[in-house]
């Protein structure tokens, strides 16, 4: 931290009323300019056609009250050191956080499995948990290029786009069935993966960010432009459901409800179609964490930590980049072609940078590189959009401080201890008779 | 010919705008050394701030060109580099230090919210500003394609040569500027010397907002309507600017607006309108790939 003008006063015990006040009139002058045009005075076309200035005192009043009032409040318990925020910090052991997170996953894992089954006739809980473990599984998929290789990729939603539509068009054009289908479009997305990923291997931190941002936008432009192959922006619809073996999921003779002898219900498909997700997801960190334990997955993780010392010990860094990428970017594809049949219905719509940049925070701010920690991020931020949905205005708004807030509170993201990649056994001691023929 | 011309003139005067928003990318970039993602949606809430102090200035009844232009100028500049102070002592300052892409991330953030922020204040709809300024000269007419420059693309040019002098002398004669020389080449030697570094930065965020207000000021009397999402598209073009000119170097931040403003106003002439957000971006993916230091930028060494 540079010269930081808090930490250079002297911690004055108490509390320190006045100081306070003055930052909160500081706060509140700073406030009021930044409010009082743009959200004192509003737009609106007027009765001619012609843009009017409605004011809206009352608005302004109240959010500079507020700001003034959090400012005050902040001013008197924190920097004073009255109140201290508990230290979220998990100190070294690391058996025990891993025991603790073994049993959270688990916990968490039993809790997805027996969700259908809690809430079978709850469509709306249905859905918002096939969303949730959609962006699990993209989550895990960007988790290995970010978390582990260090990559920081912006344009993700391009191979999540790339799988969805040669899921579509496969399906469209030659009929092929659901199971045929994904994995090829995971294999045509890691395809794309390598070929994006080619040429940005030199470069490094934010210039990686800035191009893969612009080859997802560069995704999604031709996906809109080119109107004879991906219908532009109509999209494509009539994308066929998966069928359970050959058993479609509907009320006719030969399907799923009718071969067991169950009484048809609609809720058969969206139950498996969670089970699928659920599926898919868990194959996703079966592999990222069985690769951690081989070398390809150790060379992710020294790469990320010091790229030069990687290459002077003999790591080939293009291959293992083009690994990560390939293997994020077929997730990702895979991910994308479940998206399209759940939803029967794709457009560029679906593929705009915010659903990269939720992504990406999902695997920041869960910890880059825990999978337990994009898990949750993943179940939270998808969540909390549900929770906020009556509140349809403020959420994207909410979305962009909590991003900031939370980078602020916890750089690191929620869950930020590490898994060691070695776990080291009980220290032996060292035979006498070596210590002292190290000494002479 | 006449044609060719008529879009020189055109591309110049976008270009002087994006070269503008770029200066604030390259400075932050050369000072603190990430990419200020949220510089764009800065911009964008400038374009609001302008296009409301005109409706006000307008209803108290000042309607005098020249009077009405300055006094918004003025105003947008300060409201908006209030803006880029509160950006960055928000979402910036606190982390840094931090680990490299905490920053990013942040900025990401903040771009969202802003974006939200005057979709909920201002509403989703475009707003339009009626033409301020108006007129222009005719320089060619042969009774074929008739080439002209409007007097407002004249004023752009001009605004934005002016500005960059004074910011060219502001760095490298001032004792902001040598602060800011001094913070960027090394920030913990430069706050033992007794550089306050904390405020040179803040005063990088502030002056890249002022110069990308008075781009808001310029792209609202150029093109007349605006909405809550040109941020994200002007930042990128500008950012692309920056790393073509050489991320870090001022004229090269100009040098590469005004490239950037041509090829696109080319490539829409001749080529596709649907393409060029296209070929702006695939610009800024060859750049950085093929020349990463840009035209002006020197040569970054790598040490271990």
């Amino acid at each position: 931290m540079a010269n930081g003008n808090v930490s250079d006063a002297p911690v004055k015990s108490g509390l320190d009323l006045a100081g306070a006040l003055k930052d909160a009139l500081v706060a509140g002058i700073v406030a009021f300019g930044l409010f009082a045009l743009v959200l004192g005075l509003r737009t609106e076309q007027g009765p001619t056609g012609a843009q009017i200035l409605l004011p809206r005192p009352q608005l302004l009043f109240m959010s500079v009250a507020l700001v003034m009032a959090g400012r005050f409040l902040i001013s008197l318990f924190f920097r004073s050191g009255a109140v201290r925020l508990p230290a979220v910090y998990l100190p070294a052991p690391f058996v025990r956080v891993n025991y603790l997170g073994n049993i959270a996953g688990g916990a968490l894992l039993v809790f997805a499995l027996i969700i259908p089954v809690i809430f079978f006739d709850n469509r709306y809980i249905l859905d918002v948990a096939i969303l949730v473990m959609t962006y699990v599984m993209l989550g895990w998929g960007l988790n290995i290029v970010v978390g582990l290789a260090g990559l920081l990729d912006l344009g993700y939603v391009a191979f999540y786009a790339v799988g969805a539509y040669s899921f579509a068009l496969l399906a469209q054009n030659f009929g092929w069935s659901f199971w045929i289908c994904l994995p090829l479009a995971g294999i045509v997305a890691a395809f794309w993966g390598v070929l994006l990923g080619f040429p940005v291997l030199r470069l490094r931190g934010d210039y990686l960010a800035i191009v893969t941002l612009a080859f997802g936008e560069i995704i999604r432009l031709v996906i809109l432009n080119w109107q004879e192959f991906t219908g532009g922006p109509n999209g494509i619809s009539g994308i066929p459901r998966p069928s359970f073996f050959g058993l479609p999921f509907t009320a006719a003779d030969d399907g799923f409800a009718a071969y067991f002898r169950l009484e048809f219900n609609p809720s058969h498909r969206v139950v498996f179609l969670f089970y699928v997700i659920l599926a898919l997801a868990l194959i996703t960190n079966l592999v990222t964490l069985r690769l951690r334990r081989l070398p390809i997955g150790r060379a992710w993780e020294a790469m990320r930590e010091d790229e030069i010392a990687c290459r002077s010990l003999g790591i080939n860094t293009t291959n293992t980049k083009l690994t990560a990428f390939a293997l994020g970017a077929m997730f990702g594809g895979i991910a994308g072609s479940f998206f399209a049949t759940r939803q029967g219905f794709i457009s560029p719509e679906s593929f705009t940078f915010m659903e990269s940049a939720m992504i990406v925070a999902i695997v920041v701010l869960g910890g880059m590189g825990s999978q337990l920690g994009v898990a949750l991020a993943a179940l939270i931020m998808v969540g909390g959009f549900e929770v906020f949905r009556e509140f349809e205005q403020y959420r994207m708004l909410i979305f962009g401080l909590a991003m900031v807030g939370i980078m602020v509170w916890r750089p690191r993201g929620l869950i930020s201890t590490r898994d060691p990649s070695i776990h080291l056994r009980k220290a032996k001691p060292i035979p006498a008779k070596v210590v002292e023929e190290a000494r002479t | 010919m006449e044609y060719f011309i008529q879009q020189l003139i055109n591309g110049l005067a976008l270009g002087s705008i994006y070269g503008l928003i770029a200066i604030g990318y390259t400075m932050v970039y050369g000072i603190i050394g990430m990419i200020n993602f949220a510089h764009g949606d800065v911009f964008m809430v400038g374009t609001y701030i302008a296009l409301i102090a005109f409706l006000a200035l307008i209803a108290i009844g000042i309607t005098a060109v020249p009077v009405a232009l300055l006094l918004v100028l003025i105003i947008a500049m300060a409201l908006t580099a209030l803006y880029g102070w509160t950006v960055e002592r928000l979402a910036y300052r606190p982390l840094r230090g931090s680990f490299r892409l905490a920053p990013l991330i942040s900025a990401i953030g903040m771009a969202i919210a802003l974006q939200n922020y005057i979709q909920i204040a201002q509403g989703a709809r475009v707003k339009p500003l009626p033409p301020i300024i108006t007129g222009n000269y005719v320089l060619i007419d042969n009774g074929g394609f008739v080439v002209q420059v409007s007097n407002i693309q004249i004023i752009i040019v001009l605004t934005t040569v002016a500005l960059m002098l004074i910011f060219s002398w502001i760095v490298s004669a001032t004792a902001l500027g040598r602060n800011m020389r001094a913070t960027s080449q090394d920030m913990k030697m430069a706050s033992l010397v007794g550089v306050n570094v904390d405020r040179t930065i803040s005063l990088t965020f502030v002056l890249g907002a002022a110069l990308a207000s008075v781009a808001s000021v310029m792209f609202l009397l150029y093109y007349g309507v605006i909405d809550f999402f040109i941020g994200f598209i002007a930042g990128i073009k500008a950012f692309t600017a920056a790393v073509l000119g050489g991320i870090g170097s001022l004229p090269g931040a100009m040098l590469g607006g005004l490239l950037i403003g041509l090829i696109e106003t080319m490539w829409s002439a001749y080529f596709s309108v649907e393409y060029k957000d296209v070929a702006a971006f695939s610009i800024l993916a060859i750049v950085l790939i093929f020349m990463p230091t840009g035209i002006l930028g020197r040569p970054e060494v790598e040490k271990v």
